[in-house]
């Protein structure tokens, strides 16, 4: 039923889209409702508990009934989808469904940060005039609204404004608008959620705005100084006897698709109105060709109507008017207006409830916000007018008044109050179309002694629909109140909660699903690693080689091969991950001291000690080897997952506690990459790799420099290990090298397995937060002599100090094949018992429990769902008198060509290792710089295609860094109040240049030129890459030429530095680099 | 989103920051001439108010800064936490110059 004229549709253009399989066509500017409308489609669907037929019952986002599935979205309202060139919608049985099975949405979603002055929410006549008095002001202003052109509800009216058609008055405000460059008008934009501190997330259909049809969308994250809520109202219905037939629309939607669409919704309409614009309607309508039978208004009579007929197929034929009945094939109705406050609520906003007005309408702000226009009841159109420029007059805070704004004059007559109507008796009076519920059901809760609307929405399930109660949450409240004899002020509202509008869950992930989908940190052999077919686990964010299988081995059969290679041989392992935090300063052996449970002020320099460290409650939270590099700076290394927890933690000590000491923290955990090579035939490898140093005087726990390299003599598997650690370009080098030599590369798994059968504890395994060094067998590493460290107190503490707490035993199943399992409860007697401990690490043969009351010798069950006899042991199980931390007793290994397994494969087949060359050339094949690798190398090439006018992208490999700490360094980039970053040119020649170890000792600050990759973005598009990955303010004006800063990008720490108008460098740890690449590049596809 | 006004940096988004709890709690002078209650009080109590709140954040992805503020628990309004003008009861009581507007001590 498409009208011939009228209508903001393009008539000169065809869309065709399917219903349930038929063909059907639009226009461009219809909704997928109003082209059904259009096609005479009374019955979109069924309702989900009863199966009555439904039809489209209003033109908007409060839509009930007319839910499909539509493309790939298994459930949206048909009026709020734009009619686009080959959709498919199909009708609901029943509940929307996902296919489980179908392939990921084509649709491209994304998110994006921005900050403003003034958000508007809502472009009608009240949000226009909100952003034009602000925007003429001079603030950042963002306008959003739903739909594709402003005006809102002028668009669906007839008015006229100063003797023009209200659209024309649209078109003014939105050249003037168009004119400011600090206002951004978002059309096709939803804002869904309110939250602290005036942050607002919308969705905005992006693609469509850019003319695609790919179906696109963006999160917003919006913050906003001063928020106007300019959302409208929406009409809301009656609830009487059988308002649910298809043929019932809201008054306002009628009139809209009569106007807006050039469709008409009936031939014969009845109008059923509490309020004038229900009158407004019929003019419309009857103006529209449409004959109005009838209308009734409660207000003149006291009529109502009190039933509906409808046809075999359900569709409405007529009203009951009392005894009388009239023929009809639409009823528009209009009970009222509901002002859309569910974006003030969410902010926490109070309503209240306003008589005259029969409706909740806000009360108090919570935030910086203020509501103008319909959604606080304001419902003519130049008072609105007025008042959304009020409010954006407000909100553009003390700035001076933008231009004269001249109200325009409105044809309206000036609405007089509504009847306050919620239901008419009788049965099938619907109060929520869309969960079937009706007035008899509310009437049950009621009954059953319910008084909180909010039970009586979970009792009757009102308003738990997809459209959260927007038509029927008022006149749920109405109907309660009048069951109670309360007024609904009394009553109140059932909370208001985000997503004002449902969002796809796609949307919500935007481009953080597969390979982005959290941020994955990698060392510098993470190729190497990939290329040997390794299998990874996740620690933290690390991927690390749990271990290499080779031609088809089981991890059993691997980890076995690589366990023997560390114990008879000599076996490699990547220990990059480990957590590196350079101490400096005067009192850093002070410091640590304080921190750790031992003594570090005593450590001579060259030396390495493990530490443990506590929280003030005594119970372990990190361990790790600590090395003196010389008087005033350590190197404290720390597990793998904590490191970033014991960072942080030291600088809290620091900053709160001890500001006093003169100490400082650098991480260089990503600018070293660390080969640890293990084994008793460890040493000819090492010498190999690293000739410069004198491996005949080198004993247990010291350390040494040679070159780019530092080799520390610290052992995890009880051994003969040096961990080399070498800058972080030189790491696949060093890697590839110590394989070629014959290590046998080994993962995390061996590592495991070696460290347990040693006994060594690791944390989060053994311990849980509730262990002690004591218990963990380590009162040793306790210092009795110092007057106190963190966590001292607590060991003295009666539960620390009872004696039958649990503590570290081995554990040996009597069948010496069997494993045991992680977790298994440990009880004394076979039939059962209290549990007495658990196990906290299991390999073949071996385990590891926490225990308490047990000794040497006694016999144990341990439970996993099997009950496995086993006996207590020593938890050292392997060399308990430590002879082969030095090498194979039984083997001293020969100074020099000493035999080595075959490259990698851990075979037993020997070959020569050559001696060290000439003392004279100590620079090892590793180190030359062109074997060095910057963190982004293998992206050049991508960069390069990636690259565009709009943004240029590549590496600046190898730039010399160095961080410096205290408050007047003054040199680069200023991170912190006392941490700098300076940055300097690249060296020439391309490769990393000449940098030995030790060169920095003594210089300002530490080197971490291999801690960050850096990144060069530049081009007029590089703002619209960066936010929507970075949640800071980037307006030009705001983050200016020459800042910088250290914030997040797409969930990396970066440091972002602006070096021109359109140039960016983005800083990041080179762990993340490969994913931020990925990321970025990726951000540039859907530029 | 909360918004957490870092002293050096600016407000920034909460996700940059970590929480670091009730402020003003200093570590005791002489851990060990406490009574295990008194030592206990230091390691677990802390308030838990409806309103105002002094707490202490921690700019972890920003410019690595301590620092505290005064947040209602409630409407999550915020601020400086006001200069008290005492000074320290001692030099652990976690005012250092970069623990700007520490609260009260306990």
């Amino acid at each position: 039923m498409r009208r011939e004229t009228g209508g903001r549709i393009d008539r000169s253009r065809t869309l065709r889209f399917s219903f349930d399989g038929e063909e059907l066509t639009g226009h461009p500017g219809d909704t997928l409702a109003s082209a059904l409308l259009g096609c005479g489609v009374r019955i979109v669907g069924r309702s989900v508990d009863l199966g009555r037929p439904r039809g489209i019952f209003t033109a908007g986002a409060e839509e009930p009934n007319a839910l499909l599935r539509v493309g790939d979205e298994p459930m949206v309202a048909a009026t709020t989808v734009e009619l686009r060139d080959g959709i498919e919608a199909w009708s609901l049985q029943g509940r929307g469904r996902l296919d489980p099975a179908a392939p990921p949405g084509e649709a491209r979603h994304d998110k994006a940060h921005l900050h403003c002055d003034v958000l508007v929410a809502g472009a009608g006549p009240a949000g226009l005039a909100a952003a034009l008095a602000a925007g003429e002001a001079g603030a950042r202003v963002v306008l959003l609204d739903d739909q594709p052109e402003p005006g809102g509800d002028l668009l669906g009216g007839r008015l006229l404004l100063d003797g023009a058609p209200a659209p024309e008055w649209v078109s003014s405000v939105a050249v003037r608008l168009a004119a400011l460059p600090e206002v951004r008008v978002l059309p096709r934009t939803t804002a869904v959620g309110y939250h602290d501190h005036n942050y607002v997330v919308a969705v905005e259909e992006r693609d469509a705005n850019r003319g695609r049809e790919s179906g696109g969308r963006r999160l917003w994250h919006l913050r906003a100084r001063r928020v106007v809520l300019a959302t409208g109202a929406h009409e809301r219905p009656v609830a009487f006897p059988g308002n649910d037939r298809p043929g019932v629309m809201l008054a306002s939607a009628a009139r809209t698709y009569a106007n807006r669409y050039g469709v008409l919704p009936g031939r014969r309409a009845v109008v059923f109105t509490c309020t004038d614009s229900g009158h407004e309607a019929a003019r419309d309508l009857a103006a529209a060709g449409v004959e109005i039978v009838e209308i009734v208004d409660p207000r003149r009579d006291g009529a109502v109507i009190t039933g509906t007929l409808a046809d075999a197929e359900g569709i409405l034929t007529g009203v009951a008017i009392g005894d009388r009945t009239v023929g009809c094939d639409l009823l528009a109705v209009s009970g009222g207006w509901n002002p859309a406050v569910h974006l003030f609520s969410q902010s926490q906003g109070r309503l209240r409830f306003d008589d005259a007005l029969q409706a909740f309408v806000p009360d108090r702000s919570a935030q910086a916000e203020r509501s103008a226009g319909a959604c606080r009841g304001v419902y003519g159109t130049a008072a609105a007018i007025a008042d959304g420029f009020a409010a954006g007059s407000w909100a553009a805070g003390s700035r001076a008044a933008g231009q004269a704004f001249h109200v325009p004059e409105c044809d309206e007559p000036e609405p007089r109050p509504p009847a306050a109507l919620w239901a008419v008796p009788g049965a099938e009076a619907f109060v929520d179309l869309q969960r079937d519920v009706t007035v008899a059901d509310v009437e049950r809760a009621t009954g059953a002694g319910m008084r909180s609307v909010e039970h009586v929405k979970r009792y009757t399930t009102a308003g738990t629909g997809a459209d959260q109660g927007k038509t029927s949450g008022a006149t749920a409240v109405g109907v309660v109140a009048g069951l109670l004899g309360a007024a609904p002020g009394q009553v109140g509202t059932t909370t208001f909660r985000p997503p004002y509008t449902p969002v796809a869950f796609g949307v919500l992930a935007g481009r953080e699903r597969g390979a982005l989908s959290d941020p994955v940190r990698v060392t510098a052999m993470h190729g190497l690693h990939l290329a040997r077919g390794a299998v990874f686990e996740n620690v933290g964010q690390w991927k690390r080689p749990r271990y290499f299988p080779l031609g088809g081995e089981s991890m059993e059969e691997a980890v076995e091969r690589e366990r023997r290679a560390a114990r008879t041989g000599v076996g490699a392992m990547d220990a990059s991950t480990l957590g590196k935090i350079e101490v400096r300063g005067r009192d850093a052996g002070e410091f640590l001291d304080r921190v750790y449970t031992n003594m570090f002020s005593t450590l001579p320099v060259g030396s390495c000690r493990y530490g443990v460290m506590c929280g003030a409650d005594g119970m372990v939270l990190d361990d790790g080897v600590t090395t003196r590099l010389a008087r005033d700076r350590y190197l404290a290394t720390t597990t793998t997952g904590n490191a970033a927890a014991v960072f942080d933690r030291l600088e809290e000590w620091r900053q709160t506690e001890w500001p006093h000491l003169d100490v400082s923290l650098t991480s260089v955990t990503d600018h070293w990459a660390v080969v640890a090579v293990v084994g008793p035939r460890a040493r000819p490898v090492a010498r190999a790799l690293v000739p410069g140093v004198d491996f005949d005087d080198f004993p247990f726990m010291t350390y040494r420099e040679s070159g780019p390299a530092r080799i520390f003599r610290i052992s995890f598997s009880g051994e003969l290990a040096y961990e080399i650690n070498v800058p972080r370009w030189y790491g696949a080098a060093l890697w590839e090298a110590a394989l070629e030599l014959g290590a046998v590369p080994y993962g995390t798994e061996t590592m495991h397995v070696l460290r347990a059968e040693k006994g060594f504890a690791i944390v989060g395994q053994e311990t849980d937060g509730t262990v002690t060094p004591q218990d963990l067998g380590m009162s040793w590493i306790v210092s009795t002599r110092k007057p106190d460290f963190i966590g001292k107190r607590s060991h003295a503490r009666p539960d620390t100090a009872r004696p039958d707490r649990r503590r570290l035993v081995g554990l040996v199943p009597d069948d010496p094949a069997e494993t045991l399992t992680e977790g298994a409860q440990l009880v004394a007697a076979p039939g059962g018992g209290r549990m007495i401990g658990h196990v906290t690490s299991a390999y073949p043969g071996v385990a590891l429990a926490m225990a308490a009351g047990v000794a040497i010798g006694d016999r144990l069950v341990a439970f996993d769902g099997r009950r496995i006899p086993v006996t207590v042991v020593s938890p050292v199980f392997h060399d308990p008198e430590n002879a082969r931390r030095d090498g194979d007793p039984q083997d001293p290994s020969p100074r020099s060509g000493a035999p080595a397994g075959r490259p990698g494969t851990g075979s037993d087949a020997l070959r020569e290792i050559p001696e060290p060359g000439d003392a004279a050339d100590p620079v090892p094949e590793w180190a030359r710089g062109d074997r060095a690798a910057s963190p982004l190398a293998e992206f050049t090439g991508r960069f390069a295609a990636a690259s565009s006018p709009a943004v240029t992208i590549r590496e600046l490999p190898f730039l010399p860094m160095r961080e410096i700490m205290g408050g007047e360094a003054g040199e680069g980039l200023r991170l912190g109040p006392d941490w700098w970053l300076a940055v300097g040119e690249p060296p020439a020649g391309g490769g990393p240049g000449d940098r030995p170890a030790g060169a920095d000792t003594g210089t300002a600050g530490t080197d971490v030129s291999a801690q960050r990759a850096v990144v060069e973005l530049s081009g007029p598009g590089v703002r619209d890459v960066l936010m929507t990955g970075c949640p800071i303010d980037l307006h030009p004006e705001v983050f200016t030429t020459g800042s910088h800063t250290q914030t997040l990008l797409a969930r990396a720490p970066v440091v972002l530095h602006r070096t021109g108008p359109d140039a960016y460098r983005v800083l990041v740890r080179a762990c993340l680099a490969g994913y931020l690449a990925e990321w970025l590049l990726d951000a540039l596809e859907g530029l | 989103m909360q918004s957490i006004e870092c002293p050096w940096c600016g407000p920034r988004d909460e996700i940059e920051f970590r929480y670091g709890g009730q402020a003003g709690i200093a570590y005791p002078r002489d851990p060990g001439a406490l009574s295990d209650e008194e030592w206990a009080g230091y390691v677990f109590m802390r308030d838990n108010p409806r309103g105002w709140f002094h707490e202490r954040w921690f700019h972890v992805h920003g410019c690595r800064t301590w620092f505290s503020i005064r947040r209602h628990t409630v409407t999550h309004e915020t601020g400086p936490v006001p200069d008290t003008g005492r000074e320290p009861e001692s030099d652990r009581t976690g005012r250092g110059p970069l623990a700007r507007g520490t609260g009260e001590a306990r």
